[in-house]
């Protein structure tokens, strides 16, 4: 018996994959080859190595995949232990990526998970084209954003037909306490992450006016402490900003706070609220990771394999009362930003200032801080708003108080529209109409 | 049962710490029922052994595997936690060791027995778990057990992976719970049925007193119990009920309320925020104030009523019951919350305290029954503390109860549920029923033949034709008499499984499973009941009660 290949050792999975069934994917061949290509030649990238992404590991090694790469930017904190099982106390500051490709590796033989500790923006379009299937366990809506346009980007067509061979499925998982949904993008095909951006619920924010004048929750009084009074009283120097994982941090905003729910009889403030709402924390649990990366994997596993039909194309999970899940077919929205062919027209009046077309950008396409230029008659570029350079920013930022008739923007003229959502820029062609009430 | 959470960063353990992001779910005293409980896994299989991963990750007290085999080649393929390196070596001990390094909080013991030599060698030894977990059971192993659990009061959480299909059994003579978490709780805010404070506080409230600034920002409950009063005296005690009426309303809070208050510059009375509010709360605000069915039903329980047994939540039931007959006219104890709205901190804070303050006096009358139910009985004082009883009070409005059934009775059963159209069920293929069934049949087909469906790749075909009698066999004892398949396809594609464990197809059971025990445990959140089916080829489930 082989240390390596032991008998018997795929003895659970050659029952699916060799034996064929009147219920498998009308592609499936049964066969001993769909195993070697799994084993020797299938690539997936994993994108994070978090709850999800520890799962997925040890999921995706014991369901015969071995060429599996992982990238993830952070490094382990105390409060990954309760569920990051790949990870133990002495690992506290190590990068998740290095830990858990090395656990792997060491505990299933011939696993070969190759680790990237890095931000997925350092990684091009070689590298992610590179890959059979790319499956993400993710708590960041901007980098599965990101991920989606990538993949998007990589598509290829031909008089306008999608060449399939160019489609690298993207299999995405999300949880948040109890509750989780997986899907299955097939890019250009169903229904991508940017169709469905409303299924992410908005970011609720406490209005500045309650938090200044008018505190009536816990929350509103760590949010006084965080926003007005730190940056305000500067208490561990200057410039320096809030760092959720430094507890005397934490502690100097949960005292303020206290004082002044004190002030106003408010109830509720703990030291646990204080480090929940400036690090917005999302409540997590071992069971939730474990069900949806399993999920998540069986999808991987059926991409690869064929050998059973594939999720179409979104579930939700919820055990906070039974185990309840909804699976259904989320639609394509046929003028998505990202994955549609259709030419996206900006429609204004010519006396709009730019600071409105820059607000439905963020708006309409929940864009984060998109930078805006545009290509004169002799094809030179002009920025007209870039905000995360400075010095530009400053340069342009009286751009935004200017009408697009004074920025002298002709109907039809292209803008491209720069964002931390997409790796790519996306075109827009402004739709420009005199204005009516001249 | 609510023990304080820490307050300063000098007081956060490590442990704190490692478990912050389920502290957030399930509290400290949820945590600390966790720590003090202990279960039982029979059988290390993949299925198992991820089951005992999401508890030992989120700090159970201690788990003890009950396992006679032996690492094999297969199970070194399929489970994390059996090393290959340890094949030939006694499950129990090596998953035990490997499970015990995720955290070192938790106490791990095996025994290397089967569960059948346990039940007739030791037939107590279950009853000291918290939890029993089994896994890889045959059909006769399998109705010992229950039976012996179910004799005992142990909870029984019976998990299966077979093929691409899943499936949890919840055996569970009675469960209470007091913290359910609902997703969708209504407010309780009494705007129907105000409290002596409620309206004290109402009727101190002058709308036509005020400048703008102070109708702005004055809370909408105020705004909609002004209306609720002016709509009273001109259509009867009745709220609006239907669309018309609710338009109405909406236009007395929108045009009459703020009536003659002189209006800030750049704003029109009618537009503020709060009377936005208010309208939008229309729907939800005024519904009428009653016990709801969930509650009605465990204060109609038998146990509530007799109240045989010396059990907490059956007392506090009981002086609920109480309250509600005689203080509460007809309504549980207040909850004492408040949702947030647009307000000035003051009368906000005011608002929130008149709510506070019945809800401490309404738990206070609970206590007292409690005391009196437990002085007429010749119970102990110390039966029931008084920081229960507030909890529940808290929570009256989402009281659940769960009572089960045997899973050995099941399996000796003539019957499926009366609302069962097996018929029909068999027509369709991802039927939940029929997978249950399926799941039945291969196991009485291991009863019959020794060895599952499909397990050998030689047997597939001759199985697929022994399966069909076994299927249409328990049909027949399950009193369907010429029920059939009209085709073989499901028959076919449990022998192609040939009970293959896919570690995936486990990982997810287990998952599920886990948070079921979790739920025992902490008794918060409900638990299924009483029978979970996972189709991975068609990503879907279903919960079937049995
Ligand atoms: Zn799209």
């Amino acid at each position: 018996m082989s240390t390596t290949n032991w008998n018997g050792r795929w003895f659970h999975l050659r029952k699916v994959l060799e034996r064929g069934g009147p219920l498998a994917h009308p592609d499936f061949q049964a066969s001993n080859e769909t195993l070697d290509f799994l084993l020797e030649n299938c690539k997936v990238l994993v994108v994070g190595a978090g709850g999800l992404g520890c799962e997925l590991l040890k999921n995706l090694a014991l369901m015969g995949f071995r060429q599996i790469h992982v990238i993830d930017m952070d490094t382990i904190d105390v409060s990954n232990l309760n569920r990051q099982f790949l990870f133990r106390h002495s690992d506290v500051g190590k990068p998740k990526a290095k830990v858990a490709a090395n656990f792997i590796n060491e505990r299933i033989p011939l696993a070969n998970v190759t680790p990237y500790y890095a931000k997925i923006q350092d990684y091009d379009q070689d590298f992610y084209a590179g890959f059979h299937v790319v499956v993400c366990g993710l708590d960041s809506i901007i980098a599965r954003r990101w991920i989606n346009g990538m993949l998007i980007s990589l598509l290829t067509y031909e008089d306008g037909e999608l060449d399939p061979s160019s489609v690298i499925p993207l299999v995405d998982g999300g949880t948040e306490g109890f509750k989780g949904n997986v899907r299955v993008i097939l890019p250009g095909m169903n229904a991508c992450i940017e169709c469905t951006l409303d299924l992410f619920p908005p970011q609720i924010n406490f209005p500045l006016c309650t938090i200044a004048h008018t505190p009536r929750l816990p929350e509103h009084c760590i949010e006084y402490a965080r926003l007005l009074q730190w940056p305000k009283e500067n208490p561990f120097g200057e410039e320096i900003p809030i760092d959720g994982d430094d507890p005397n941090h934490i502690s100097w905003i949960y005292e303020k706070a206290l004082q002044r729910a004190n002030e106003y009889g408010i109830l509720g403030v703990t030291y646990r609220l204080a480090q929940g709402v400036v690090k917005h924390i999302i409540p997590a649990v071992a069971s939730t990771n474990a069900v949806v990366a399993a999920a998540c994997a069986l999808e991987v596993f059926k991409l690869a394999s064929s050998c059973a039909p594939k999720l179409d194309n979104y579930m939700v999970f919820n055990d906070t009362d039974g185990i309840y899940t909804y699976t259904y077919a989320a639609e394509r929205n046929e003028s998505c930003v990202a994955c549609s062919q259709i030419p996206k027209d900006l429609v204004f009046d010519e006396n709009v200032r730019l600071s409105e077309v820059m607000e439905h950008l963020s708006t309409t396409y929940q864009m984060k801080s998109p930078g805006v230029t545009t290509t004169d008659q002799q094809g030179r570029n002009r920025t007209l708003y870039l905000p995360n350079v400075s010095s530009i920013e400053e340069r342009t930022r009286p751009n935004l108080k200017k009408t697009l008739k004074e920025l002298g923007l002709k109907d039809g003229a292209q803008l491209i529209v720069a964002d931390v959502t997409s790796p790519n820029s996306i075109e827009f062609h402004l739709k420009l109409h005199a204005s009516m009430d001249t | 049962m609510a023990s304080p959470s820490p307050k300063s960063p000098g007081q956060i353990s490590d442990k704190s710490k490692k478990y912050d992001r389920q502290l957030r779910l399930w509290g400290d005293h949820g945590q600390t029922a966790l720590e003090s409980a202990n279960v039982c896994l029979i059988n290390a299989t993949a299925t198992g052994t991820e089951i005992l991963k999401s508890l030992v990750l989120p700090g159970i007290g201690s788990f003890t595997i009950v396992d006679g085999a032996l690492v094999s080649g297969e199970d070194a393929g399929n489970n994390f936690f059996l090393d290959h390196s340890k094949i030939g070596k006694p499950r129990a001990h090596v998953a035990t060791q490997l499970l015990k390094e995720l955290n070192s909080d938790v106490k791990g013991d095996y025994i290397e027995e089967t569960c059948d030599q346990l039940l007739s060698n030791n037939p107590d030894f279950f009853c000291s778990f918290s939890v029993v977990i089994a896994t890889g059971l045959t059909e006769k192993s399998l109705h010992s057990l229950s039976s012996n659990l179910w004799h005992n009061n142990v909870p029984l959480v019976v998990s299966v992976s077979y093929g691409f299909i899943g499936s949890i059994r919840l055996q569970v003579s009675e469960h209470c719970i007091i913290e359910s978490h609902p997703d969708n709780l209504l407010e309780d805010l009494r705007l129907d049925k105000p409290f002596p404070g409620l309206k004290e506080f109402m009727d101190s409230i002058k709308l036509s007193e005020m400048n703008h600034k102070q109708f702005s920002h004055t809370p909408y409950l105020v705004l909609l119990y002004k209306a609720l009063e002016i709509w009273n005296e001109r259509h009867g005690p009745n709220p609006p009920l239907n669309y018309k009426e609710k338009e109405i309303f909406k236009n007395i809070i929108k045009n009459e309320l703020g009536y003659g208050i002189a209006k800030e510059e750049d704003s029109n009375t009618g537009d503020e925020e709060n009377v936005a509010e208010a309208i939008k709360a229309v729907n939800t605000a005024l519904t009428k104030t009653q016990v709801p069915s969930n509650v009605q039903k465990i204060l109609n329980d038998d146990q509530c009523i007799q109240l045989k047994e010396k059990n907490s939540f059956w007392i506090i039931a009981r002086a609920v019951k109480e309250f509600v007959e005689k203080e509460g006219n007809g309504v549980l104890p207040l909850r004492g919350s408040l949702p947030d709205m647009t307000s000035d901190s003051q009368r906000y804070i005011a608002l929130q305290n008149v709510y506070r303050e019945q809800a401490s006096k309404d738990a206070e009358h609970v206590w007292r029954h409690v005391q009196t139910i437990l002085k007429e009985r010749g119970w102990a004082g110390e039966s029931v503390i008084e920081n229960d009883v507030k909890l529940f009070c808290k929570h009256s409005s989402e009281l659940r109860m769960i009572r089960g059934s045997c899973l050995a009775e099941e399996l000796d059963g003539k019957q499926l549920p009366a609302d069962v159209d097996i018929n029909q069920q068999l027509e369709e293929p991802d039927s939940p029923w029929l997978h249950y069934l399926l799941l039945r049949a291969v196991n009485k087909f291991h009863t019959e033949n020794g060895s599952y469906p499909g397990y050998y790749d030689d047997n597939v075909e001759t199985d697929i034709s022994k399966l069909k009698g076994c299927f249409s066999r328990l049909l027949n004892d399950l009193g369907c008499q010429g029920g059939s398949l009209s085709k073989d396809d499901n028959l076919h594609e449990m022998c192609r499984y040939g009970a293959a464990e896919l570690h995936a197809v486990a990982a997810f059971i287990g998952g599920c499973a886990a948070q079921e025990v979790i739920k025992l445990i902490t008794k918060q959140y409900v638990p299924l009941d009483n029978t979970f089916i996972f189709n991975s080829v068609t990503t879907t489930t279903a919960t079937l009660r049995l």
